[in-house]
């Protein structure tokens, strides 16, 4: 038996997809280490208790509210204090946190309070015996890493969409909690969050990825990528790093080692040759397709299904085929 | 104003890597080294904020066998005051145990800013910098792609997913720095010349006890393609085909 901890995330008094993704994952670790209660810790301005219920629906046991005022918005301070002080108060074996911008800020500020060892953008984990293994990728994704925690509790920040979000029956129990620290007294604040407009399905949470680069030639051919994005009804636009360098997408749709590393069920690659530094952030996807004019790019090394010949040609066609499937579903 | 710069020498990520025999670790012979790209960034903004407060020192560190010395001669070309080499034979795949070595450095050294790169291209973690600075109980703000210091006060703003947050902070600080902020300059031949002559230490580092050690290397599982489906517009039907029924992903 043993006992696990999320951190369920929140922005904009919602609950994030990455959230009930820990949630999953801590269910997991409970149930390989003979069952155990799950405990989802939720911190927030008023109101998100309401919202936390829906954890108990991907298996958590507690929900452990912190409502305040002062935290409608993210607070590091804040966040990591109450979550080392709630795993220092019980005998927890793992703590879920996702490898999100806010996980990644979080999570090792947790396992420095705690002196614990902490495995980052973990993609897989296993219970074994005393230890957990976590798999992770580096060198630009060219090595996969198995890393063995000792000690307890075993920190984990999950790649975001490596390990999905799976319901299970069951209903949790609402625990209020104080935040550990005053969230007045703050050295970091965050005084503003802007959230992107125009943008529909974020990179991070859209099953479906469709990714343009070099080969489309021209920004306003971008257009074609989007159209074949809307057609999945379910996808997002990503862009190589030489795209959005030429400004013909956002910096922030950058997919790669230096922008976002993604993990969709689907990911189409459209005139995108496969530097190393593009395949660091897309190659863990669940099925990859690559439509390139070169059959030797180094994209096809990656992807499941290739097509090669004239993304303008091909792209069009695409779309028509997709929207029929989708039409009939 | 003080600022100290912790860097990383990595393996240039454009090799290939293999994996030695213990499947543990990786293949020595062939490796090239350089600053890890972030790291690089980090360094340009210490630079130029010290040069815009008109008096200051740069310090970098690094932590990792005698091979770093080069990657600190670099620093020290481009601009750095001084350097400090924490000597390891190996850097650990324990963010906590670096970190412990790094803080026991920085420890007493009145940094106004101690910055990092989000993280190191080889590991890939990008845990070192907020758990350095929760050893030293100073603020941190991570990954962050705009800075503004004024009056011991500091403004951030972090990309996050679909947004962006506006961070204020007291300095002295922790700051993980995000690419794009400051392009790194070049070192010219004259600050090469004068980084022969620059303060260059070396000490023994205090890595904590390892949580985290590695347990296997391998290389990501082979995909089953390319298989490819064919040529031009005429493929499209037989993917959609096999995204159906192989995949199932339509």
């Amino acid at each position: 038996m043993a006992v696990t901890f999320a951190f369920a995330e929140t922005r904009g008094g919602e609950l994030r997809k990455v959230a009930f993704e820990a949630v999953t994952a801590a269910r997991q670790a409970a149930d390989a280490s003979g069952g155990g209660e799950v405990h989802a810790l939720v911190v927030g301005a008023p109101g998100i208790a309401s919202k936390a219920e829906a954890l108990g629906r991907y298996g958590a046991d507690v929900i452990v509210v912190v409502e305040h005022a002062g935290l409608e918005r993210y607070n590091p301070e804040v966040a990591a204090a109450t979550a080392a002080e709630r795993l220092r108060a019980g005998q927890y074996r793992a703590a879920f946190f996702s490898a999100s911008a806010e996980g990644r800020d979080l999570a090792p500020r947790v396992a420095a309070k705690l002196g614990v060892g902490l495995a980052s953008d973990v993609t897989a984990f296993e219970i074994q015996g005393d230890s957990l293994l976590a798999q992770h990728p580096a060198y630009t994704g060219k090595i996969i890493v198995t890393l063995r925690l000792t000690g307890t509790p075993a920190i984990v920040s999950l790649r975001p969409g490596a390990t999905p979000a799976a319901e299970q029956p069951g209903a949790a129990r609402i625990e209020r909690a104080a935040p550990a620290v005053d969230p007045g007294t703050s050295r970091v604040v965050v005084t503003e969050l802007a959230q992107q407009t125009g943008a529909k399905l974020d990179l991070g949470e859209a099953p479906v990825i469709v990714s343009g680069g070099r080969g489309l030639r021209a920004a306003e051919h971008f257009a074609l990528v989007e159209q074949l994005a809307d057609a999945f009804g379910n996808a997002a636009v990503g862009a190589t790093r030489a795209v959005t360098d030429d400004g013909w997408r956002p910096a922030t749709d950058q997919i790669g080692q230096t922008g976002r590393v993604v993990s969709p069920e689907l990911y189409v690659a459209v005139g995108i040759s496969g530097a190393i530094q593009h395949l660091a952030g897309m190659r863990t996807a669940k099925t990859i397709v690559a439509i390139n004019k070169d059959k030797d790019a180094p994209i096809f090394k990656v992807a499941d299904y290739g097509i090669v010949g004239d993304l303008f040609e091909i792209l069009p066609r695409l779309t028509e085929e997709v929207r029929k499937v989708r039409g009939n579903q | 104003m003080k600022v100290a710069v912790c860097l990383k020498r990595v393996p240039e990520m454009e090799l290939r890597f293999s994996i030695s025999a213990d499947r543990k670790s990786l293949e020595q012979a062939g490796l090239k080294y350089e600053i890890s790209d972030f790291d690089g960034y980090a360094l340009e903004v210490g630079l130029q904020l010290v040069e815009r407060a008109g008096a200051g020192d740069v310090v970098v560190l690094c932590l990792g066998p005698d091979g770093v010395q080069e990657t600190l001669r670099k620093a020290l070309a481009m601009g750095a005051t001084r350097a400090v080499q924490l000597k390891a034979d190996e850097v650990p795949f324990d963010g906590l145990a670096i970190a412990a070595a790094l803080a026991a450095e920085l420890k007493g050294g009145e940094y106004d800013l101690i910055l990092f790169g989000r993280m190191a291209t080889d590991t890939a973690s990008g845990t070192v910098g907020p758990m350095v600075a929760e050893l030293l109980g100073l603020p941190c703000v991570t990954a962050i792609s705009h800075l503004d210091i004024a009056d011991g006060q500091g403004t951030a703003r972090r990309d996050l997913e679909g947004a962006a947050e506006t961070v204020r902070f007291t300095l002295p600080a922790v700051l993980t720095i995000d690419e794009g902020i400051a392009r790194p300059r070049l070192a010219t031949l004259k600050g090469i010349m004068a980084a022969k002559k620059k303060p260059l230490e070396t000490k023994p580092a205090a890595l904590g006890e390892a949580r985290v050690t590695v347990e296997a290397m391998a290389l990501p599982p082979e995909r089953s393609g390319p298989r490819f489906v064919g040529e031009g517009a005429e493929a499209v039907p037989e993917l959609v085909r096999r995204l159906r029924t192989e995949a199932k992903v339509l």
